[in-house]
């Protein structure tokens, strides 16, 4: 799926940190590829909060791994351009790449537990983050690392704690402060909160948009759960079947969604105040991705297809400043 | 941390997309052995050296104990692996050893099998005192060293292939069960297991219709491991005398050979095939043991599937660390 | 009907709907450490609560809450250390400590939370839903059986329930696997259902699929839940009744709707106050308290909230609050409010 005229900065104050244009991922397999991203293009500017929200099987997590380059085959990025500061990444060496990850783009990963090392402490998973790309010494290190955990939230005298020694929320700081070690443009959170309690939930993302404040970096942040997106995110980009399907900004997107996906997520959600009603959620399981349905992937589940959604893929448009949609609903020029 | 390969999850079967696939095992299994060369070459080892085992009256030349030339004669037409130090037809002896070597070895693998199967299973779901008692016995047949045991053993009940099949099944059942005790300690505290409790199944059935065909791929690598450990642990006992050395077997063979100075005369006709064929039989029982570790880890399975799928499309996967990037989709 | 002896419930009135489960003072510690260490994780504290007949009650709760204790102590999982379950007036743990009975089993079912281990991989859904039918006596020939399943599997919307049937749980996605889940526990026709976080694992949009079908269930054909989740909005969507329960005791409990429109105690104000509602709009909520959640291991004396309680007094740190009853239907363990005249509740 191609997005008219590639670049979806929306406008012309600031260049794109980080510009993805028609990504393509497959999985191959041996009944056929998994085309899990399918024609992806969004950008983040710096010091822009974007949330991509999907459900399983959308391709967010792939998109996250791909812009590192850490997918392992049977992963294969099988087109696309993804520009960093203006440096193509599909076509960095592994030695770029190695100076790439972390200093410019770090990520911090859904479970802690499994992204840190069990039997190193945490103070010296950070310094040995530092000491991986930069030639200070260890003391020099240290002492930033004993800042970090300051800025995280931890006490310092924890530094020398093994993970199991810390709690779930705590582990999670730790994470984040190995992933702010060397202060890159921009950090990929991919489920952050999801393994955590509500209550350390909120907490954690209250110290995320504080850190975020206060070092103004750039976030890609992932997710299933949109009403944590819309707290912390300046745009929102909806996946569906490795493609996106809805972005603009969050308070938009909210007030008006105009896909029906989106429409089906945001009905997914029981409120808390009002009148209790009767919810629908969206019928039917996500599709299969070695073969996709045909036209708009979303038309087998959607109330409102009609005509052209099982044959014609919707195009990417801009259907109002800022908001853009692929939904022949909004952009459907033939005969209805 | 996923790299999601989008499995089950998103395969969904409502639309005929996807069709019924077979089920995972039983029919596959047979089908994803097949598929595997090493699995084929192993499988067609062992069915040959039975059919060698079944039809050994056909297939020898001579009667394996009656003397039938001169010792140490070199293979020739007339005696194809030649004589040994008796006189006797090496290659008959040969043919003929395979029924007490390879099938003690397999009633040895089936029995420990058996027994470590029920002692870990049983030990690993009751827990509490049965468990702490089953776990004692085994932990004391492990501790126990198994090579004097087994001599010492050998060497005090009547020497022959059953002593031996009585000897080598005690002592080697323990580690099995040890293994098959953790696995089904994990498997316990899996859902599946809670549901079946709840739904009043008993605990029998749970054992041996829930946890078990979980543990079927560990516990058939587990058989086949201790067929290749029996054959050649039985060949051992046998050198060291410690076998009937009136029976035809392999070992059986080696200790003949070896009291009878073969080597020194250079008669290396009388020693070669029975070595060959224990080897070659150990060999074909790993490659089977390869095969069911792909069978059952889908990792390694999921490595071959793509390099297949690679192949297809010509493409090479270079030598960085990094994702790779094959343009499929023009550049724009 | 009412059960056996005049149900108290903790309210200390007669409940008008009939009770088919009343749980009492339940009580759950696990040993820890080696031999010689007297050490004991409090799962559960004094858990006292009632099911009625055809309505649907939440538990709610965090890590360590206790909730998924609950469930299976009550699915006769794990045994008490004390208290009682009264079912149908029976004092169940008294008549059967040691193995549930057949007739137990066949009325009272549980859902996992986890759709991918749930349903065993070696085996396809066919052989999982006849298993119960089996044992329990639903169906005797091929045929009835045959035809049981179908039903099953149509009543929880999988269709064709004949192809379905024949499927390995990889071939399902996580809530057609949930379905599966129900359909079995539905199977032996039970009187209650266990349904411990049977959507947290599920997809966003396919949750209220699930929850629906509870819901439905429930009226359809008057089978009790017991709802656990972490969710409290979904809670306040399907459930009549909730109780919030915080490290192993049950500290709030309310008719769903009036619970969040009017919590009482502060664990459940915090609990609310975290809850990320984006139709709340954009503004970001303040917590009303920070920590985490206690160690469950030889918990010091006193309401267990008191750490992180921005309203703690002295008094809570030495003991557990009663039972306060604030409403019809609502009652709470605070010491901030009127302590009920005998201790403990």
């Amino acid at each position: 799926m191609v997005t008219a005229g590639a670049s979806t900065s929306r406008d012309a104050t600031g260049e794109a940190l980080l510009q993805v244009d028609d990504l393509h991922v497959e999985y191959a397999g041996p009944h056929g590829a998994v085309r899990a991203v399918d024609g992806v293009s969004f950008a983040i500017r710096p010091g822009e909060v974007v949330g991509l929200a999907g459900e399983s099987g959308s391709g967010k997590s792939t998109i996250a791994q791909a812009i590192l380059r850490i997918l392992q085959p049977p992963a294969i990025i099988t087109g696309g351009r993804v520009h960093f500061n203006g440096r193509d990444v599909l076509e960095m060496s592994d030695r770029e790449l190695e100076d790439f990850r972390w200093e410019e783009v770090s990520m911090v990963f859904q479970s802690a537990m499994n992204s840190l090392n069990p039997v190193t402490t945490i103070g010296d998973q950070i310094v040995d983050a530092i000491l991986a790309h930069e030639r200070i010494s260890r003391k020099t290190a240290t002492g930033r690392a004993r800042e970090l955990l300051n800025i995280v939230g931890i006490e310092e005298g924890r530094i020398n704690d093994y993970p199991h020694q810390l709690s779930g929320g705590m582990r999670q700081r730790a994470v984040i402060a190995i992933a702010l070690a060397l202060n890159p443009p921009l950090m990929i959170m991919d489920e952050p909160t999801t393994a955590l309690d509500v209550v350390v939930q909120k907490e954690i993302m209250s110290q995320i948009a504080e850190l975020k404040e206060r070092l103004g970096f750039s976030i890609l942040f992932i997710t299933h759960d949109i009403s944590l997106l819309v707290e912390i995110s300046d745009t929102i980009a909806i996946m569906y079947a490795g493609q996106i399907v809805e972005m603009a900004a969050a308070r938009t997107l909210f007030e008006r969604p105009l896909h029906p996906y989106t429409q089906g997520l945001m009905s997914s959600f029981p409120a808390l105040t009002g009148e209790r009603k009767r919810l629908t959620g969206i019928p039917g399981s996500p599709p299969n991705l070695i073969h996709p349905p045909s036209g708009c992937r979303f038309h087998p589940r959607c109330p409102h297809r009609f005509k052209p959604c099982d044959s014609v893929v919707p195009p990417f448009t801009e259907v109002e400043p800022d908001h853009w949609v692929a939904c022949h609903l909004h952009t459907w020029q033939g005969e209805r | 941390m996923s790299t999601p390969v989008l499995a089950a999850d998103s395969i969904a079967p409502e639309e005929k997309t996807s069709g019924s696939r077979r089920p995972r095992f039983g029919s596959t299994v047979l089908k994803l052995l097949l598929d595997n060369r090493k699995a084929a070459v192993g499988a067609a080892i062992l069915i040959a050296f039975a059919l060698i085992g079944i039809f050994a009256p056909q297939i020898a030349n001579y009667d394996p104990k009656a003397f039938v030339g001169r010792p140490h004669q070199p293979p020739s037409s007339e005696f194809w692996f030649g004589t040994d130090g008796s006189g006797k037809d090496v290659f008959s002896q040969a043919v003929w050893g395979t029924r007490i070597s390879y099938g003690t070895g397999a009633m040895v693998g089936i029995s420990v099998t058996f027994i470590g199967v029920v002692v870990g299973i049983a030990a690993g779901y009751f827990g509490g005192r049965i468990d702490d008692i089953l776990s004692l016995i085994t932990n004391v047949f492990l501790i126990i060293p198994g090579l004097p045991l087994i001599v010492v053993l050998a060497a005090f009940l009547p020497a022959g292939f059953l002593t031996i099949y009585w000897v080598l099944t005690v002592t080697g059942w323990a580690w099995g069960a040890r293994v098959l005790r953790s696995q089904t300690l994990s498997l316990r505290e899996k859902d599946f297991v809670g549901s079946a409790i709840v739904s009043g199944e008993s605990s029998a059935r749970i054992m041996f219709r829930e946890i078990l065909p979980n543990m079927l791929s560990i516990s058939v690598a587990g058989m086949f491991g201790a067929v290749t450990y029996a054959i050649g642990a039985q060949a051992g006992l046998e050198f060291l005398g410690l076998g009937d050395p009136s029976n035809i077997s392999w070992g059986t063979s080696l200790y003949w050979a070896q009291n009878n100075s073969s080597l020194l005369v250079g008669a290396w006709w009388t020693f070669i095939p029975a070595g060959l064929s224990i080897a070659l039989l150990a060999f074909a029982l790993s490659m089977i043991n390869y095969a069911i570790d792909e069978v059952t880890n889908p990792r390694l399975r999921s490595q071959r599937d793509t390099q297949a799928a690679l192949r297809k499309v010509k493409q090479r996967l270079g030598s960085s660390r990094a994702t790779p990037v094959i343009r499929k989709h023009g550049e724009r | 009907m009412q059960t056996g002896e005049q149900a108290k419930t903790p309210l200390g009135q007669l409940d008008t709907d009939e009770i088919v489960m009343d749980v009492r003072h339940l009580t759950k510690r696990f040993p820890v450490g080696g031999l010689f260490s007297q050490s004991k994780v409090h799962a559960l504290d004094d858990v006292s609560f009632t099911l009625p007949r055809g309505k649907i009650v939440t538990l709610v709760g965090e890590s360590g809450s206790g909730k998924s204790t609950t469930a299976r102590v009550l699915a006769r999982l794990i045994q008490p250390t004390s208290g009682q379950i009264l079912y149908n007036g029976r004092d169940i743990v008294r008549e059967e400590p040691r193995k549930a009975s057949l007739q137990y089993r066949s009325e009272v079912q549980m859902v996992f939370q986890d759709p991918f281990g749930s349903l065993n991989p070696a085996h396809p859904i066919r052989y999982s839903l006849e298993r119960p039918l089996k044992i329990h006596k639903k169906a005797r020939s091929r045929g009835e059986i045959s035809d049981r399943i179908d039903e099953l599997l149509t009543t929880v919307g999988l269709e064709p329930p004949g192809e379905v049937a024949a499927k390995f749980p990889y071939q399902l996605s996580g809530g057609q696997r949930q379905r599966v889940a129900f359909a079995r526990a539905l199977a032996v026709d039970p009187k209650v259902m266990l349904a411990d976080e049977p959507v947290s694992m599920l997809d966003v949009s396919i949750r209220i699929g699930v929850l629906n079908l509870m819901e439905r269930l429930s009226k359809e054909r008057g089978i009790s839940f017991l709802y656990i989740t972490h969710d409290i909005a979904s809670a306040r969507y399907i459930g009549d009744q909730t109780n919030v329960m915080y490290a192993g005791r049950m500290v709030e409990s309310a008719e769903s709707v009036e619970l969040i429109d009017e919590p009482a105690h502060p664990y459940t104000k915090l609990l609310l106050s975290a809850v990320p509602n984006p139709k709340a709009g954009l503004k970001v909520n303040e917590l009303t308290a920070r920590g985490e959640i206690p160690s469950l291991l030889d918990p010091p004396p006193g309401c267990p909230f008191a750490p992180r309680c921005p309203f703690a007094m002295p008094v809570c740190r030495e003991t557990m609050p009663g039972i306060s009853v604030i409403g019809p239907q609502h009652w709470v363990r605070c010491h901030l409010f009127p302590q009920p005249a005998e201790s403990g509740g």
